[in-house]
């Protein structure tokens, strides 16, 4: 009987299936790995979140484009003084949120005092940290006062965790996100998808996209038999780089290699014993050899000498900082005391890229003496037990999040590091706004990096794009964790 | 001493699947003898200038994702597969026969106690049962051993029990506990003997589940640990490259196909031989 039914609906459904296909097609499914835990960027560093909301659900003042350059978004433009505290941004006209309320400089107001408020669960809250006030001086104006100068500031407004929510709606953000974006959250089914609607009343240009869904498929394998069956149009970041040729070699599809800013390391205990002897974490940069790394990862990533993206201006080729060289590891193991090597756990998460690099690396390290064992690990073990409670030896991730060699200023990250010379040059940063001076800073930085070995640093994840061959305007690169849909369209 | 297996062996003769079984399980035992001493590479070694290679003169069965030898890293795997299996099925039966005989001796309360319990074992599904013991103990061969060899207790226990019932009612029992002798003597000097073609047939049967079961455990990451090699290990690293290399699914996998086969053929050429009565009862 219900087989029949559905016989006859499906029949019945065949004349309007078929009507929209002979113009444009309108509506996108999305692949990704990851499903985030909810759906309110301002409150998880997870980047799946990001991934889904970002530009599309949710805009901050600015917003960061393509290219990772700095855009305006609900702040039409913005004076900054000539020492570089105090910034007014002019706010858009006619900019409401989805459940209609209208957008206004207390709005703005209200988004950056719950980031900033004790007890805040904003995961970026260095953001705000130079944040001393902020007023709206009218509802189109607002003035942030600033307790020195932030060269980043209006980098960091484009960011996730920055962007502008509404007093009614914040509190609901995590399951029914209330934004002022071109797409209006529809609904989410917990782990399968997210769908977004076109938003009627968007301030901007309204965009080519009237549906789009957001799929989770954790499976790689999967995830390529969905594409091939046109279940999904794209997948921005296909953990599987084994499975290019077989797109590239398709004609329907389109394959764009770009980078992340996932700079993949071997994250190693500096507050623990062995490793916090700099001669065995040197001893560990000359054992890893990043191109055999980076070959098992199908060749598609870029190697790098500390934790920077190459993609940057400022960035300094460190990669010779510590070349392969088993000997010169084995005579500084020997300096260091530990002349018969000595054994060390490395906790791999699932993805495939730290868990076929920690093979090659267990090989690696163990031509100097080092022996080390394979502890695999689920992400919420990882979060729980590396991140959280830098209960571990040693790890590989990657770390996505654009501009982020800062974590290496901070106390009470998992790495263990503390020099106070980085500190001071992080310091000096954060309140220098002249470019070039900056870009010496960040260059400084990279160098204490890389010849304090903190961590092994291997290379630049590469973002492996596959899409439907006749969809434009997604990402080649992911300057910032997001999947920004509102240029996407189908070529007729 | 009387047993049913010399008189069921003169009658049946070895059947064809029992040598081709024979066979196969010798050429699996001798691979993994030759592995201890010598495999044509080093199985952990890895060589990224030589990765992904198909079958060739200087590798037999190709190169993995990172250079190592696949026909090396299968001899060697095998090894991780007989220790498994052998120690699986080994605390199977050195917790599980004596269980089942108690039972079979005791009857009572035991008996119901025992069978019970092996109840409620089988009332979960193994693989399931083995992921929570490993993901409790942690990943490791040592944890998949117990995981397996816990199963096998129940299987050994009932078996046992079955095949020892009726022989408790034979006459010559009679005569042993006229003579004096204590149910657990009798149990050790007369049900044994008479029961082992069964335990023989089942322990093969159930090692080739083990090996079955340790390359599922590997497969989903919980046996054995890089770099030991394991048959489930290199299924478990193929799966994403099937289309690149399809040869590194073709080979461990014949390889568990094989052997599996192998020791079932095996098992039910025995079976036949041994007790033809049991061909509706074992399998």
């Amino acid at each position: 009987m219900t087989l029949i039914f559905r016989i006859a609906a499906i029949l019945a459904a065949l004349p309007f299936l078929a009507a929209p296909a002979l113009a444009a097609k309108d509506t996108l499914t999305m692949g990704m790995t990851l499903e985030p835990p909810h759906l309110d960027p301002t409150a998880t560093a997870a980047a799946a979140t990001d991934e889904v909301v970002y530009a599309n659900v949710f805009e901050g003042l600015t917003r960061i484009d393509a290219a990772g350059a700095v855009q305006p978004a609900l702040a039409a433009s913005w004076d900054v003084t000539e020492d570089g505290t105090v910034y007014t941004f002019h706010l858009r006209e006619g900019v409401s949120f989805h459940d209609g309320t209208q957008f206004d400089a207390e709005d703005v107001v209200f988004s950056f005092e719950r980031a900033m408020a004790e007890g805040s669960v904003n995961a970026q809250k260095q953001i705000f940290e130079p944040i001393e006030a902020v007023e709206a001086l009218d509802p189109r104006t607002v003035k942030v006062t600033l307790r020195r100068p932030t060269g980043s500031f209006l980098f960091d407004l484009g960011w996730g965790d920055a962007v502008i929510v509404a007093p009614e709606s914040a509190d609901a953000n995590r399951s029914a996100p209330v934004g002022t974006g071109p797409f209006r959250f529809e609904r989410r089914v917990a782990g399968d998808r997210v769908e977004l609607t076109r938003f009627e009343d968007y301030w901007g240009e309204a965009p080519a996209l009237a549906r789009a869904t957001f799929k989770f498929i954790p499976d790689s394998a999967a995830a390529a038999a969905a594409l091939l069956a046109g279940d999904i149009d794209a997948f921005a970041n296909l953990p599987a780089p084994e499975l290019v040729p077989q797109f590239e070699a398709d004609p329907r599809f389109t394959v764009e290699i770009g980078v992340t800013e996932g700079e993949t390391i071997l994250a190693m205990n500096n507050a623990r014993e062995p490793f916090s002897n700099l001669k065995v974490r040197q001893a560990i940069s000359h054992a890893l050899n990043r191109d055999a790394i980076i070959q098992a990862d199908f060749d598609y990533g870029t190697p790098i000498g500390s934790h920077f993206s190459p993609v940057h201006p400022a960035y300094v080729d460190l990669t010779g900082t510590y070349p392969h060289d088993v000997e010169k590891a084995k005579a500084l193991l020997r300096e260091a005391g530990y002349a018969e090597g000595f054994e060390a756990t490395l906790k791999l998460p699932p993805p495939n890229y730290a868990r076929r690099a920690g093979e090659i690396i267990q090989q690696q390290l163990a031509q100097v003496g080092i022996t080390v064992e394979i502890v695999p690990v689920e992400w919420a073990q990882w979060l729980e037990q590396v991140f959280k409670g830098a209960d571990y030896d040693m790890t590989v991730i990657a770390h996505t999040e654009p501009m982020d060699i800062g974590i290496y200023a901070r106390d009470d990250y998992y790495f263990g590091y503390d020099s106070a010379e980085f500190d001071g040059v992080m310091e000096e940063l954060s309140a220098e706004a002249d470019e070039g001076r900056r870009h010496e800073l960040m260059a400084e930085a990279q160098r204490i990096l890389a010849e304090d070995a903190v961590n092994g640093f291997l290379y630049q994840l590469p973002k492996i794009g596959v899409w439907n061959a006749a969809v434009e305007g997604l990402w080649r690169n992911t300057p910032i964790q997001a999947n920004d849909l509102t240029e996407v369209r189908w070529r007729e | 001493m009387s047993t049913d297996a010399a008189a069921a062996g003169a009658g049946s003769g070895a059947s064809a699947g029992l040598v081709i079984g024979l066979a196969m399980t010798a050429t699996f035992l001798a691979v993994a003898l030759v592995a201890l001493a010598w495999t044509p590479y080093d199985p952990v070694a890895m060589n990224m200038a030589d990765r992904l290679q198909g079958p060739s003169r200087a590798h037999w069965l190709g190169t993995d994702l990172y250079g190592r030898d696949v026909l090396s890293m299968i001899m060697a795997g095998s090894h991780n597969s007989v220790l498994v299996a052998l120690v699986a099925v080994g605390i199977g039966i050195g917790i599980g026969v004596p269980l089942g005989s108690m039972a079979a001796a005791t009857r009572g309360l035991a008996d119901e106690a025992i069978m019970r319990f092996a109840d409620f074992t089988f009332a979960f599904p193994f693989i399931l049962s083995a992921v929570m013991i490993t993901a409790l103990l942690g990943p490791g061969s040592v944890n998949a051993i117990i995981a397996i060899g816990i199963f096998n207790i129940p299987v050994f226990a009932r078996v046992t029990r079955g095949a020892s019932l009726p022989v408790w009612r034979r006459d010559f029992i009679l005569a042993a506990r006229a003579a004096g002798k204590g149910r657990a003597r009798i149990a050790v000097e007369h049900v044994l003997p008479n029961i082992a073609a069964v335990l023989i047939v089942q322990a093969t049967i159930q090692f080739a589940l083990a090996i079955l079961g340790e390359a599922a455990l590997s497969y989903l990451g919980l046996g054995a640990q890089p770099p030991a090699p394991s048959w489930g290990k290199m299924l478990n690293e193929a799966q994403t490259l099937v289309a690149v290399a399809p040869h590194l699914v073709v080979f461990p996998g014949l390889a568990i196909v094989l052997t599996v086969l192998g020791l079932n053929l095996l098992g039910d050429g025995l079976r036949d031989l041994l007790d033809p009565r049991l061909r509706t009862r074992v399998g």
